[in-house]
């Protein structure tokens, strides 16, 4: 064994210790995955992304006796979910653009997270811009190369029709402008974009130029989406790493997983 | 005049609800046409092809020539009650917990003469109205009323026995967010439903109609989504033990064939809402409203099925559509079956093209929700089977009935044509 392997192992297990001893905190991005959560509303005439569904198996009787399982049904993109690059098509001809060809390290990485909770509050299409962004590195440093950054809002505490927020000229939920992606994406080199509302672009996203420009323009250069997120507000601006990693889906344009975040406890 | 309906008591939680005891059901193949005809309300006799002669009750041969060659002929409905007596005592459970039960013989204007039950109102002697309705065995009966009415006649106990009128009973309409659910739950309110359950699916993304669907006097809405068998379970556990009428206006439609869909999905929509969603509805609500027949003022009286007529004959336009109402035509089938130890009426109304934005390229006549919601209530009010609503359904039946080939081949003329 070489210096560098005996390092990694014994970080490894300092980690391990950490978690069991809780300085090192596991927080669950996710949220439980519910007949009732929305999804995504489209013109009716285009196909629609599959609810929840559960279908009873067995349940200790008849149709099974000592055990008891679900059939269930969902799409790619229902719940807390991941989006690949070849969710757009900007994105379709990304090489290892499916989930189950992304090299699985890309789904361990640090987080950003900028708070925008406090203008979300004030303006449901509030919009994350450059400014914001560049107000944020005059806090918390430059944004590393390769790192997820999310944008958190608190939308994930809305309940019901709160959520989409729908109304006769669309969702209104915040999301980055364009430009904003094209700094992290262009000039920051993310790795991908999370976000706690239904998509990663602003309910009102369509009314930018491009259309929906996070979807676009993230995965038009094969980074990662994130929406549907959960606690947030559990996470600090920096300093914590996430572990996303979708369903090993042949061809999959994205899937609903479990998110977590390693998080520094206080004293760390 | 009939003593009004009282609205029923409250439920007395020591009294054990009683067991549906059925009127006997066996009855010759001759005599189901009886049954045929009750089923859409129709009042016929079996009529010779050969010497022109009516007859009752329905044999398998012509009684006065000996010919088999009859046919069922609508009647006119008119006569006079010649002989009646009051049933008081009865071998037949039904009837004993039923009594006192009125029964007569009528003789028709249109010549024979034939076995009734007869309404409190009808004097000794009087002339009367007959009509033709299915009784609790789906066997169908005579039934003689007054022949220019009476005040509240509906509620004779022995007519209601018969049909399944709204008036103080609890309705459970499946979809809110149909574009008809304002109008069956103004019907039904009208009709003197005394709750109207309204299911909403996605509470979480508004519809148009919500608040005057809210605003109509006595209705409740409660989450159900058809195609989430928790949410079902979930309804029926709460409201199941006081459904009386299932109405399920669940209904997914996209207009496609085959071919000019590339895929499947759409028509897993349709087939998890038309199809798997009337048979969750049934698998939840179906065994308390079975044990709930003859539960009262405010029985469980009857299920209804909105269907599309194109369940008989697919129409190619909606071809996927036509083909999942086809499967719920069949499994209606299988749930009469399955309700009729209850004596549970199961009423599916069949419609054409109906006034929405689904059908919005096509041309009228189409049937508006208003026009849907009174088929409805009045079939249930007669104890219908089967309701055929607006021109195009009521053609479209006609035709099936003259030949299901020769309409098949219509159809497929008709969607070339449209091409
Ligand atoms: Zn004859």
């Amino acid at each position: 064994m070489n210096a560098v392997d005996i390092k990694s192992a014994d970080l490894l297990a300092q980690m391990a210790g950490a978690i069991a001893s809780g300085s090192i905190e596991v927080v669950d991005l996710t949220h439980t995955l519910d007949q009732d959560f929305p999804v995504i509303i489209l013109p009716p005439e285009f196909g629609q992304c599959a609810r929840f569904r559960m279908e009873e198996i067995s349940a200790y009787d008849h149709r099974g006796p000592a055990w008891k399982w679900h059939n269930i049904s969902l799409c790619e993109h229902t719940g807390t979910h991941f989006d690949a690059p070849s969710h757009w098509i900007s994105g379709r001809d990304i090489p290892n653009g499916n989930v189950d060809e992304i090299p699985v390290d890309r789904f361990v990485g640090p987080v950003c997270v900028i708070d925008c909770s406090a203008g979300a509050r004030q303006n449901e299409d509030f919009e994350l811009t450059p400014e914001i962004i560049l107000d944020w590195e005059k806090s918390h440093g430059p944004i590393p190369a390769d790192s997820w950054v999310l944008m958190r809002t608190d939308w994930s505490k809305r309940r019901g029709a709160h959520y989409l927020n729908m109304r006769d000229d669309g969702p209104h939920s915040p999301g980055p402008t364009p430009d904003a992606i094209r700094l992290l994406v262009e000039e920051r080199g993310i790795r991908g974009f999370g976000t706690e509302t239904v998509g990663t672009d602003a309910g009102q996203g369509m009314h930018y130029t491009p259309p929906y420009p996070a979807h676009f323009i993230l995965h038009g250069a094969g980074r990662y989406g994130l929406q549907c997120l959960n606690n947030l507000d559990r996470l600090p601006p920096t300093g914590a790493v996430i572990v996303a990693t979708p369903l090993k889906i042949k061809k999959g344009t994205g899937s609903p997983l479990r998110v977590i975040a390693l998080v520094p406890g206080k004293d760390a | 005049m009939t003593d009004p309906l009282s609205p029923p008591p409250k439920k007395d939680p020591q009294k054990r609800t009683r067991v549906p005891a059925l009127p006997s059901g066996m009855r010759s193949r001759a005599a189901l046409g009886l049954a045929v005809a009750a089923a859409e309300g129709r009042f016929m006799l079996q009529g010779c092809e050969a010497c022109g002669a009516l007859q009752y009750p329905p044999r398998d041969a012509c009684s006065t020539c000996l010919s088999v060659d009859l046919k069922w002929r609508d009647v006119e409905p008119t006569g006079q009650l010649i002989a009646e007596t009051t049933v008081r005592t009865s071998t037949s459970v039904y009837f004993r917990e039923r009594t006192p039960w009125r029964v007569g013989s009528v003789k028709l204007d249109a010549g024979p003469s034939v076995m009734a039950h007869v309404h409190g109102d009808v004097a000794r002697e009087a002339a009367v109205r007959l009509i033709n309705r299915l009784d609790k065995s789906g066997q169908g009966v005579f039934f003689a009323l007054p022949v220019d009415g009476s005040a509240n006649m509906a509620d004779d106990p022995q007519l209601r026995e018969l049909t399944a009128d709204p008036k103080f009973r609890r309705v459970l309409i499946t979809d809110a967010r149909n574009e008809n659910s304002v109008a069956l739950a103004k019907a039904f309110a009208d009709a003197g439903a005394t709750t109207i359950f309204v299911g909403e699916p996605e509470g979480w993304r508004p519809y148009p109609h919500r608040a005057a669907l809210a605003a109509i006097a006595n209705v409740a809405i409660v989450p159900l989504d058809v195609t989430d068998t928790q949410s079902v379970t979930e309804l029926a556990g709460e409201i199941g033990g006081k459904t009386d009428i299932l109405v399920n206006n669940a209904r997914f439609i996209r207009p496609g064939g085959i071919m000019d869909r590339g895929d499947t999905v759409f028509a897993r929509d349709e087939f998890e809402t038309n199809v798997l969603g009337l048979m969750r509805l049934a698998q939840a609500f179906g065994p308390p409203m079975r044990n709930r027949g003859a539960d009262g003022v405010n029985s469980a009286a009857a299920w209804v099925n909105i269907l599309s007529v194109y369940a008989y004959a697919n129409m190619p336009a909606y071809g996927v559509f036509s083909a999942s109402n086809a499967a719920a035509l069949s499994l209606s089938q299988c749930l009469r079956a399955e309700m009729a130890p209850g004596g549970v009426r199961v009423l599916n109304v069949y419609t054409g093209p109906t006034e929405d934005e689904w059908h919005q390229p096509l041309p009228p006549p189409k049937v508006a929700p208003s026009a849907l919601a009174r088929s409805v209530v009045a079939g249930l009010k007669d104890g219908l089977e089967d309701v055929y609503v607006g021109d195009v359904a009521k053609d479209l039946i006609e035709r099936w009935r003259q030949g299901p080939k020769l309409l098949e081949r219509e159809m497929i003329a008709e969607a070339g044509e449209a091409r």
